[in-house]
């Protein structure tokens, strides 16, 4: 089957813009992952409780810019909240439990939202209506500013991870947990606050996503399971792994979508998750550990 | 393995049997389905209990043995006339036991979180695969099938009422538990065991122990997929939402909650989180998952053995 050029443009772009998105939420996830060895199963949930603050602001206040950083604060504090209540007192243990914990919040948010929300799928406004013209298609330049906006938080995530105290300090608790320690880093608190700024991230991609397909209850599940794929094909905790890994991952997936139903695309990153654990279980995009 | 603690534990094994069997006698009809799907349910989380508690790999993946063992009893349901009951377990069993090959082959050379991501994903792609292939699974609406006789051709031939069912489930989860039992008795068993205590010393003292593990895979994939016969039977349809990975999710939650390492513990834990659904469902309707999730969180905390985890030691002996 042939498939025009043009088509194949299109998809390139669909797929960067969503890989952007991707690296936001996986970015989060692999700050945790691979700072505490917590497997968050609760992020997707951060994601869609992000969105539906975002919601909720937005009717209140009307501005959506209002709206992203409020839910991104609101989300930072509760992913704290989770931090010490449900994760603090699994440290030490195996980091199995830790999946377990997430597993049990994940599902009281998700019906939490159910139940405060409702099923119906509700709707944010996108801030920046204009569109241009791509070929026959007239092609939001909301989903292009999205990208850029992913693109600029994660650039000052890495700016506050390589010049903030606070980042220098995770980077250390990264590398030696107990010398970190030693070094009078209080430790404890590095944990938690990258917890908050990992539910923070979520938060935000949350509301930067939710006016392309509206917010519902079920949205986090679909978007925690790509984020896994994604930490684990970029290689654990390592920001640029899973960046190139989640543009990858979207690529794949958009051009696997030219040829199958998008819901079967998604079978195309469940094989690179399998064949990456296979061959180069360090990670696709990570210098290979001597 | 005194004298005594043989009387006891079979005294105690033959009063909860007793206890099972006689209880559709005694229970509205509502009530006999619900102890029929505890069993299933309580047999599908002691078949992962074989990896999770034995030889100390969490599989996130055991809905796809247990979507598969439906699947399989549904095709052979729809396609033969009139449906045959035994020919559905021999489908059953062996796309799942085909399912479990494949799986862990693939899944059993990675450990840990990654042991459980991969089972995980590998059963969202049956999902997936299920959920989108609509000309030969019905997609997202299922496959409903007619309920098969009890009957051995020439012999008998008996319809399933929910009493007959409850026994015909009981029996098989009893004999699985048995046979469970004594395959975690025997020496491959303990070997299991001894890949769940130190890994790197049962390599060395010269087992293949990625071998066993693949058995330990299939074997525990083998049982999901029983579990998932019995209910395809019991309720008479397939549908993907018992393949996508949140069953599996219930399927650890069983176990943890009732012990694991105790093969009866995870059939408490489905009793205890079923029973529990049902009450809160009373009150919470379809939100009762917020306060059964705080439970189990509170339980992962607090209680990390579970319900019968006092009772591991005198259990396996």
């Amino acid at each position: 089957m042939e498939i025009p050029l043009d088509q194949i443009l299109i998809q390139t772009i669909n797929g960067v813009v969503t890989g952007m998105i991707l690296a936001l939420v996986a970015s989060g996830l692999t700050l945790i992952f691979g700072i505490m060895d917590v497997v968050n199963f609760a992020h997707g949930e951060l994601f869609m409780l992000g969105a539906y603050v975002g919601v909720l602001t937005l009717s209140a206040t009307g501005n959506f810019w209002v709206a992203l950083l409020v839910a991104s604060l609101a989300i930072t504090l509760l992913g704290a909240l989770i931090y010490l209540t449900t994760l603090r007192p699994l440290i030490g243990r195996d980091p199995l439990t830790t999946i377990l914990a997430t597993f049990g919040v994940s599902l009281v948010l998700q019906n939490y939202a159910l139940w405060q929300f409702g099923p119906v799928a509700r709707k944010i406004q996108e801030p920046i209506t204009g569109h241009f013209q791509l070929f026959y298609l007239d092609y939001p330049w909301y989903r292009l500013a999205i990208a850029g906006l992913a693109a600029a938080i994660i650039g000052a995530l890495w700016l506050f991870l390589k010049f903030g105290t606070y980042g220098i300090w995770i980077r250390a608790t990264t590398q030696d947990r107990v010398m970190a320690q030693a070094m009078g880093i209080p430790v404890p608190w590095v944990l938690t606050t990258v917890f908050a700024i990992g539910s923070g991230m979520a938060a935000a991609s949350g509301v930067l996503f939710g006016p392309l397909v509206g917010v519902n209850s079920q949205m986090g599940t679909s978007w925690v399971l790509r984020a896994f794929i994604v930490v684990v094909v970029g290689g654990m905790g390592s920001l640029s792994g899973s960046i190139a890994a989640a543009i990858f991952v979207s690529l794949l997936e958009a051009y696997a979508s030219l040829w199958v139903s998008p819901a079967q695309a998604v079978i195309v990153s469940f094989v690179v998750l399998i064949l990456t654990l296979l061959f180069r279980p360090t990670g696709l995009f990570v210098p290979t550990p001597k | 393995m005194t004298e005594r603690h043989l009387f006891v534990y079979w005294t105690g094994f033959t009063i909860i049997l007793v206890l099972l069997a006689a209880a559709p006698l005694a229970l509205p009809e509502f009530w006999q389905r619900f102890m029929t799907e505890i069993l299933i349910w309580g047999l599908l989380a002691m078949s992962s209990d074989i990896l999770i508690g034995y030889t100390g790999m969490v599989s996130f993946g055991h809905s796809a043995f247990f979507g598969l063992g439906m699947y399989g009893a549904a095709a052979a349901l729809v396609t033969t006339r009139p449906p045959s009951l035994w020919l559905a377990f021999a489908y059953g069993l062996i796309l799942a036991a085909a399912v479990a090959a494949f799986v862990a082959y693939f899944s059993t050379r990675l450990r840990d979180i990654y042991f459980a991501i991969t089972t995980l994903i590998f059963s969202q792609i049956f999902y997936v695969i299920i959920f989108t292939s609509t000309s030969l699974t019905g997609g997202e609406n299922g496959i409903n099938f007619r309920r098969p006789a009890l009957a051995i051709p020439g012999l008998f031939s008996i319809r399933f009422t929910p009493a007959v069912m409850h026994w015909f489930v009981l029996g098989v989860v009893v004999l699985s538990y048995l046979l469970l039992r004594r395959i975690t008795q025997s020496p491959f068993g303990m070997v299991l065991q001894s890949i769940r205590e130190n890994e790197a010393r049962t390599r060395a003292v010269g087992y293949a122990v990625e071998r066993y593990k693949i058995a330990a895979v299939m074997l525990s994939g083998l049982f999901a997929g029983l579990a998932g016969v019995l209910y395809a039977i019991q309720n008479q349809f397939a549908a993907p939402d018992f393949v996508f990975f949140l069953v599996s999710g219930e399927v650890v939650i069983y176990n943890v909650i009732g012990g694991i390492g105790t093969l009866v513990g995870p059939v408490v834990g489905a009793a205890f989180f079923l029973l529990l659904r049902e009450a809160f469902s009373r009150f919470f309707t379809e939100y009762y998952l917020i306060p059964l999730g705080v439970i189990f969180i509170a339980m992962v905390i607090f209680m990390p053995r579970g319900l019968l985890g006092f009772a591991r030691r005198w259990l396996n002996r």
